[in-house]
């Protein structure tokens, strides 16, 4: 049981990586193969104010959270200048150099790590097993509800409109550099708090942890659950982080799985298993309306122009007269 | 910050840009003045486009200066020009494809509140921007298209998508840029209509157009660019009988066959 709690707690942990990536790429359409450098820079932050300073968890996860977005900020300051492949290089360089940094500068405890990282308390119990997943999944929840609440705002509506097409967004008053930092820095934010959980469960860390090839783990598991979406990620994390530990096969291999998902997915599916529109989404769509005893008239759900949507939650649009010039001649040439 | 019709609304002054040896604006100078529509015309390659990206930003000048309400505007960011009322279109539209055309529109609607960190906290599916949005989807005749998803629509409609955008700005002077190229006939008349009902409403329009017949019906004033400088400038009537316009557009036998502005 305690192995399974284990998995759970990493697989929680994950997710919330895939979901802070997810807020950079999925929502601002910024593409970091570097995200692992935020997951690391977080739990050595933590890790250092716990063992060297002598901080709890809770103030040192804080810490984590605001020190890991600041230097999410500064490093998102590439993206200013670079964009789409040069930008993916970019934030892979930036990925190799901190974890040198971690690896050969004596204060961040070289090669050797940082040990003897303390769990967290909480009312003089220490959290562990069920207790640490708990927390785990707590934050995984908050990631959650930032993720959604995000996408809600107005700033997630300019990270849409920085995605789509940066000088179409500048038209709209969007700053483009103010909206991508933001995105860097939030982003960084949640997956420096993922690191101090990392950190705190392990008790140890070494600089490989926050190698390369986790940014491509954690890019993988994005895409395979479906970019932009919040389902698509966690499911993603879980599948991602599960599937190697059951499978012995599968665990022998899994940066060839890390590899071939991201390959097949782009291939066949790219906006991933559970996206707008993927395969397996309509398919629940589908089972969901026969569940409900609802027959299923169109598989395609998305509004198209051939058939302008009929949603009676929408309201109507108000009667302008005088201003609507050209909408009975729209509706003419519509019928054409 | 008066708006009455006739003041100095937009003022380019001794405007240049290069490209290297190119000089895509050569020391241009024009005037727009508040309710007025003005035609921007000239042949392939005369600088037009060129201009509209100086004026909204996406371009700095190499020389000369713009003023837009009194202040100076070249060399701000585009962004923060958007936000002082000066809409814009694009030539080769850019829809933000992934979202519906409501959505395309709301994203305009949020212009004053982008610059703050109210931007992170209030939601933008609010009555009010919702009640807004589809009022100019409306007045586009996009309205039954609110729930499509831009990237869907056909060109014509993107071209109206684009205008409803920019009047989400609340804007002050609207840059159209080409926007009846590749329009059926019918499209053009009702994109006429719609252009000629936005001066009553305090917006100023300048607009960059092929469509001679299109740019001649509608402007009150039109200035003619050719190789980056300023050919002509007058009323369309004057302008057609130019025989520089002429000769620019037609070479020298052309003479007569530039199209008629009669049918107004």
């Amino acid at each position: 049981m305690g192995y399974l709690v284990s998995v759970m707690t990493f697989a929680s942990i994950w997710a919330v990586l895939a979901l802070s990536l997810n807020i950079l790429t999925g929502y601002a359409g910024q593409v970091s193969l570097g995200h692992a450098a935020f997951f690391g820079i977080g739990a050595y932050t933590s890790a250092m104010l716990a063992v060297k300073a002598g901080w709890s968890f809770w103030p040192a996860f804080v810490a984590a959270i605001l020190i890991t977005g600041m230097v999410g900020a500064l490093l998102g300051l590439p993206s200013l200048r670079v964009r789409h492949d040069f930008l993916v290089l970019a934030t892979m360089g930036i990925n190799f150099v901190v974890v040198a940094v971690f690896k050969y500068v004596d204060f961040f405890g070289g090669a050797l790590g940082i040990i003897g990282i303390q769990k967290p308390q909480i009312f003089g119990w220490t959290l562990r097993g069920w207790g640490f997943l708990g927390l785990a999944l707590a934050y995984l929840l908050l990631s959650l509800w930032v993720s959604d609440y995000l996408r809600r705002t107005w700033a997630g509506l300019a990270f849409a409109t920085v995605r789509e097409d940066e000088e179409a967004a500048e038209a709209m008053g969007v700053s483009v550099p103010r909206f991508k930092i933001y995105a860097f820095a939030i982003s960084a934010a949640l997956a420096g708090g993922a690191g101090s959980l990392y950190a705190h469960f392990l008790g140890s860390i070494f600089p490989d942890h926050f190698a390369f090839v986790e940014s491509i783990g954690i890019m993988s598991m994005v895409v395979l659950g479906g970019l932009g979406t919040l389902r698509g990620p966690v499911v993603g994390a879980f599948a991602l982080k599960i599937l190697p530990e059951y499978l012995r096969v599968v665990g022998d291999y899994r940066y060839t799985l890390y590899g071939g998902v991201l390959v097949l997915m782009m291939l066949f599916q790219p906006q991933g298993i559970l996206g707008e529109g993927s395969w397996l989404w309509r398919r629940v769509h589908t089972w969901r309306d026969r569940l409900r005893g609802r027959r299923v008239f169109s598989p395609e759900r998305r509004p198209s122009v051939t058939a302008p949507p009929t949603n009676p939650s929408t309201p109507s649009p108000p009667s302008n007269p005088g201003r609507g010039v050209l909408q009975g001649e729209a509706d003419e040439h519509e019928e054409r | 910050m008066s708006t009455r019709k006739g003041d100095g609304l937009l003022e380019v002054r001794q405007l240049s840009r290069h490209f290297g040896g190119l000089r895509a604006v050569d020391n241009v100078s024009f005037q727009v003045h508040t309710g007025e529509i003005v035609g921007l015309i000239g042949p392939n390659g005369a600088g037009k486009t060129t201009v509209f990206n100086l004026i909204s930003g996406f371009l700095k000048p190499t020389r000369g200066t713009i003023h837009f309400r009194g202040q100076p505007i070249h060399g701000r960011r585009p962004n923060a020009i958007a936000r002082l009322g000066i809409g814009r279109t694009f030539q080769i539209v850019k829809p933000f494809a992934q979202l519906t055309v409501r959505e395309n529109v709301l994203a305009g609607l949020g212009h004053g509140i982008y610059p703050s960190l109210d931007a992170l906290r209030r939601h933008y599916h609010n009555p009010k921007a919702l009640a807004r949005a589809d009022a100019i989807l409306a007045e586009v005749g996009l309205a039954s298209y609110a729930d499509a998803r831009a990237g869907t629509l056909p060109i014509g409609l993107q071209r109206r998508l684009e205008i409803a955008r920019a009047l989400a700005l609340n804007p002050v002077l609207l840059l159209l840029d080409e926007s009846a190229a590749g329009l059926t006939h019918q499209e053009v008349e009702e994109l006429g209509e719609l252009v000629r009902a936005l001066p009553a409403r305090g917006i100023t329009i300048l607009l960059v157009e092929h469509n001679m017949r299109f740019a001649m019906r509608l402007c009150e004033r039109i200035i003619v660019l050719n190789q980056g400088q300023i050919l002509a400038e007058g009323p369309p009537t004057a302008i057609q009988k130019d025989p520089a316009v002429i000769e620019a557009y037609l070479g020298h036998s052309g003479l007569g066959h530039l199209p008629s502005a009669s049918r107004r």
